[in-house]
C-alpha cells in the first residue's frame, strides 16, 4: 500500500488520535492486512506511539498483522450455527485447507477465520468466502464449495 | 432537495410525496436484507427488473428493495402491493411468472405459504401464522420501504415525531413522555430509558453526547442489524429526538463492521437527513443543532458494554471502566453521555407519535411495548419476531416458530446471549418480560432466542458459551479472565470424558468467582453454567460417566455398523469424507475408529431399510469381524 493512499485515508478521517480505530479499519478493508510500514506511518501521522497501535491491533479481532490469502473464508461459529453443526463445517474446512482459524496457507490461497455471528442465523451453518454466503451447509459439501475458488 | 426550514415546509413536502404516489400502482417489495441476499435476492431483483424492462412495464410496476420483514427461513421473499400477496422462496426463474401474475391480478399457488396443519395455502402476508401471532410495530415497517429512500420513510409518516418534538415540545416534556411510557433499554440491561435520559440531561456539564449502541455482538441475535438495514431513518429519528430532549449536539452510531449493509444504509440515511434538514444546523427551523457520525466496531464483543464502547469511540482498546461514575455523568471524553441500544432508539418515534399511554398499553406491569427476538436454532420458522412483552415462550416457539423440525423433541430455549440462561420445557408457559426472565435465571439480553432440541448437548452448550466468553474477555479483571478459564477447563474435561469426582461442585463454586468483575461479561459468565446445571444436571452426570446422551461430544460416542444388518450397499463408504469405512462389494462394512471424525455422514447415508449404522454411547465398540466372516452370501432372487 503506498504512502499517498495511507495519507489519504488518514486525512478523510480527520488525522486525530481518536480516529485511530476507524483509520485502521479503512486500511485493513482495502489492504486486507496491516503491514508494519503502514502502522508506522499511521503512528507518525497521528502522533500515537507504536506500542499503543500494537495494543489496538491485537485487541480487536478484525485486524490482521499477517498477509491474507486470496480467498478469505469465514466460518460462523455463532450459537445458532453451533447448534446446527458449525463445528463439523469448521473441522472439514480445516481438513481441506490444512490451516487453522487465524492462519493462511503457504500458497496464500485461503485464509481461515471464525466469526461470532454474521446474523444469518436462519441459514446456519454458514460459511462466507470473499463475501459470498454459503448457507445451510453440510460438512460434506464444504470441499465442493472450496473447490470452486481458484 | 432544498433544506426544510419549518413545520409548514415539512407538511408541504409530505403532501407532495404522498400525492405523487399512486397507492394502487402494483409494487413488488423484495426483501434484500442480509438473510435474503445470502439466498440470492439480488439475482431475483435483477431478474424482475429485466423482465419489467423487456415487457416495457417500467411505468406500471415498481420493484422495491426492502429490509428484512423477518421470515428469513423462507427467503428470498416478496410481497406484492396493494394486495399484500406474499410469495416465499422465490427464484430468479420465477420472475416472468410473477410479473405476469401482477399484470393479470392472479395468484401463483406454488409460491404461497402452505399451512402445516390445515394444508391450506395462505395468500396474504398478515395471515401467515408466523406473522399473524406477532405485533410488528417496529419491523413491520421494513417491507414497506426502501431503506435508501428517505421519501419512502416520509410517506409512512416518518419524521413527524421529530417535528412534533423539536417544534412543538420542550425538551423536558419529551423526557417526561419517555419516562411515562415505561420504555426500558432493549440492549440487555432493561434500565428505564426516560430516567437515563433525565440523568444525562441533568448532569451539570453543558456539553453532552448521545450514542446508538449497534455493536450487536450476541451470537444468534440480529434484530438491530435488521432495524439498521431496513429502517435506518427510524433509528435516526429516535436518536435526534433523544439528543433534543437530553441537550446533546453531537451523536455517534457505533456499529460493528461485520454488518456492512447496515453501515452503508445508516451512513446514507445520515446524508439524506442532513440534506433534508432533519440533521445539522437549526433542525426544521427549531433552532436545535445536531450532527451524527458513524463509528465502526473492530470485532470485540466486550465493546457492547457501554463504558468499553465509549473507550473504543475514543480510539482506545475496549476495556470497561468502573461505574459510578456512570456515562450519564462522565462518559465520552468525560462528558455526560447517553447510550441506548438500536431498538430502544427505534421505539422513540412510536412513543412521541402515539403517546406514552398507547405505548404502555402493550406489555406487562414492568415491561412495556414490544420486543424483537431473533428466533433461531432448532425451530421450523427461523427469523425475526416482534411480540408484545408478556407473550409466553410456548407461543413464540410453537405458534410463531412452528415448533421443532424433524419430529425431534424440544429441550430448552436459551435467551440473553452468552451470559444468559436456558429454560427447560417446564418453563415454557412463562411470560416473557424483563423480570420473569431474570427470575428464571436467564435474562432478556438483546433478544437472541435459541431453541434447542434433544440433539443439543447442554454441557457442550455451556462449554460453547464459556469458550466464547473466555475468548472475548478483555482481560482487565482477574476474576473474569481467570475464573472463566477455570470453568472452561472443567467443561472441556467433561466434554472429553475426563471429568473427575468433585468437578460439578467445584464448577458451582467457581461460578461465584467471575461475578466480581466490572462489567456484565464477567458478571454474567456463570449464567450458562448455572442454568444448565440447575435444569440439566443429569446430562452433567452422564458426562461424568463418559456418556454424551445427545451424541454431540465426539469423544463420548462412536459410530458402529451392525454386521447383521449391513447389506454392503456401499452408500456409507461413498459419503465418508475421512475414508474411515472399510468394505467392498458383498463385504460387511466396518468403521475404522482411528480414522473416523464422527461427522455422521454414514448415519445419514445408510438407507433406513437397513439402518445398519448406529451410535454407541460411551461403551467400547465391539471388535471388528474376522476377515472370513465379512462376506455376505446372498440367496438367489
Amino acid at each position: 500500500m503506498d504512502r499517498d493512499r495511507i495519507d489519504q485515508i488518514i486525512d478523510t478521517h480527520g488525522c486525530k488520535a481518536s480516529s485511530l480505530i476507524q483509520i485502521l479499519i479503512a486500511i485493513q478493508s482495502e489492504n486486507h492486512w496491516l503491514p508494519k510500514e503502514v502502522l508506522e506511518r499511521v503512528s507518525e501521522r497521528l502522533d500515537v506511539p507504536m506500542n499503543q497501535i500494537q495494543h489496538i491491533t491485537t485487541f480487536y479481532k478484525s485486524f490482521s498483522l499477517v498477509p491474507k490469502g486470496r480467498h478469505e473464508v469465514h466460518v460462523c461459529m455463532g450459537t445458532a450455527c453451533h447448534v446446527r453443526g458449525a463445528q463439523g463445517v469448521l473441522d472439514t474446512v480445516e481438513d481441506v485447507t490444512g490451516i487453522k482459524p487465524g492462519e493462511t496457507d503457504v500458497d496464500l490461497k485461503f485464509s481461515l477465520e471464525t466469526v461470532n455471528c454474521i446474523g444469518c442465523c436462519a441459514l446456519g451453518p454458514v460459511m462466507v468466502v470473499d463475501g459470498e454466503y454459503h448457507g445451510n451447509l453440510a460438512a460434506t459439501q464444504v470441499e465442493d464449495v472450496l473447490k470452486t475458488y481458484e | 432537495m432544498a433544506k426544510i426550514n419549518s413545520t409548514v415546509e415539512f407538511e408541504a413536502l409530505r403532501k407532495e410525496i404522498l400525492s405523487s404516489r399512486d397507492p394502487n400502482r402494483p409494487c413488488i417489495a423484495v426483501c434484500t436484507g442480509s438473510g435474503c441476499l445470502a439466498l440470492g435476492a439480488a439475482k431475483l431483483v435483477a431478474a424482475l427488473k429485466n423482465e419489467i424492462k423487456a415487457q416495457g412495464l417500467e411505468q406500471r410496476i415498481e420493484v422495491r428493495e426492502t429490509g428484512c420483514p423477518g421470515f428469513c427461513e423462507r427467503g428470498p421473499l416478496i410481497v406484492i402491493y396493494p394486495e399484500e400477496t406474499c410469495y416465499l422462496k422465490v427464484q430468479p426463474a420465477d420472475a416472468k411468472e410473477v410479473i405476469a401474475s401482477v399484470m393479470e391480478k392472479k395468484i401463483i399457488d406454488r409460491l404461497l405459504y402452505v399451512d402445516q396443519v390445515t394444508g391450506e395455502r395462505v395468500v396474504h402476508e398478515m395471515d401467515i401464522p408466523f406473522y399473524k401471532n406477532q405485533l410488528r410495530l417496529l419491523i413491520g415497517n421494513n417491507i414497506k420501504l426502501d431503506p435508501t429512500s428517505i421519501d419512502d420513510y416520509l410517506a409512512i409518516g416518518g419524521y413527524t415525531a421529530l417535528e412534533k418534538a423539536v417544534c412543538q415540545m420542550k425538551p423536558e416534556q419529551v423526557v417526561g413522555l419517555v419516562k411515562e411510557s415505561g420504555l426500558r433499554g432493549r440492549g440487555g440491561g432493561g434500565f428505564p430509558s426516560g430516567n437515563k435520559w433525565e440523568f444525562t440531561r441533568n448532569a451539570p456539564d453543558p456539553e453532552k453526547y448521545v450514542v446508538v449502541n449497534a455493536d450487536e455482538g450476541d451470537p444468534g441475535a440480529f434484530m438491530d442489524r435488521a432495524l439498521l438495514e431496513g429502517s435506518p431513518h427510524g433509528v435516526l429519528e429516535g436518536l435526534i429526538i433523544g439528543a433534543y430532549a437530553i441537550g446533546a449536539h453531537e451523536g455517534f452510531l457505533y456499529v460493528r463492521q461485520e454488518y456492512p449493509l447496515a453501515v452503508h444504509n445508516i451512513t446514507l440515511a445520515i446524508q439524506k437527513a442532513e440534506e433534508y434538514g432533519f440533521l445539522g444546523k437549526n433542525i426544521l427551523g427549531s433552532g436545535f443543532d445536531f450532527t451524527v457520525e458513524v463509528a465502526q466496531g473492530a470485532g470485540a464483543f466486550v465493546c457492547g458494554e457501554e463504558t468499553a464502547l465509549i473507550r473504543s469511540l475514543e480510539g482506545k482498546t475496549g476495556e470497561p471502566k468502573p461505574r459510578p461514575p456512570f456515562p450519564a455523568v462522565r462518559g465520552l471524553w468525560n462528558k455526560p453521555t447517553n447510550i441506548n441500544n438500536v431498538e430502544t432508539w427505534a421505539n422513540i418515534p412510536l412513543i412521541i407519535n402515539k403517546g406514552p399511554a398507547a405505548f404502555a398499553s402493550v406489555g406487562t406491569g414492568g415491561s412495556k411495548g414490544t420486543k424483537i427476538f431473533s428466533l433461531v436454532g432448532k425451530v421450523k420458522n427461523t427469523g425475526l419476531v416482534e411480540v408484545p412483552m408478556g407473550i409466553t415462550l410456548r407461543d413464540i416457539v410453537y405458534k410463531i416458530g412452528g415448533g421443532i423440525p424433524g419430529e425431534k423433541k424440544f429441550k430448552a430455549v436459551q435467551t440473553g446471549g452468552p451470559a444468559g440462561g436456558c429454560m427447560p420445557e417446564s418453563l415454557l408457559d412463562m411470560e416473557v418480560d424483563f423480570d420473569q426472565l431474570t427470575k428464571a435465571g436467564s435474562m432478556m439480553g438483546s433478544g437472541g432466542m435459541i431453541v434447542l432440541d434433544e440433539e443439543t448437548c447442554m454441557v457442550d452448550f455451556a462449554r460453547f458459551f464459556l469458550s466464547f466468553l473466555a475468548e472475548e474477555s478483555c482481560g482487565k479483571c482477574v476474576p473474569c479472565r481467570e475464573g472463566i478459564q477455570q470453568m472452561l477447563a472443567i467443561l472441556n474435561d467433561l466434554t472429553h470424558g475426563k471429568g473427575k469426582k468433585g468437578d460439578l461442585e467445584l464448577l458451582e463454586q467457581l461460578t461465584e468467582v467471575s461475578s466480581a468483575s466490572l462489567c456484565a461479561l464477567g458478571k454474567g459468565a456463570p449464567n450458562p453454567v448455572l442454568s444448565t446445571l440447575k435444569h440439566f444436571r443429569d446430562e452433567y452426570q452422564a458426562h461424568m460417566e463418559g456418556k454424551c446422551p445427545a451424541f454431540t461430544c465426539k469423544s463420548l460416542f462412536s459410530y458402529y455398523i451392525e454386521p447383521e444388518k449391513c447389506q454392503a450397499c456401499t452408500s456409507c463408504g461413498k459419503k465418508c469424507p475421512a475414508g474411515a469405512i472399510e468394505g467392498g462389494k458383498n463385504q460387511i462394512h466396518m468403521v475404522d475408529q482411528a480414522k473416523c471424525t464422527k461427522c455422521g455422514a454414514c448415519l445419514q447415508a445408510c438407507p433406513p431399510r437397513f439402518a445398519a449404522v448406529t451410535r454407541i454411547l460411551g461403551e467400547v465398540v465391539p471388535p471388528p469381524l474376522p476377515e472370513e466372516a465379512r462376506t455376505i452370501v446372498r440367496g438367489s432372487k
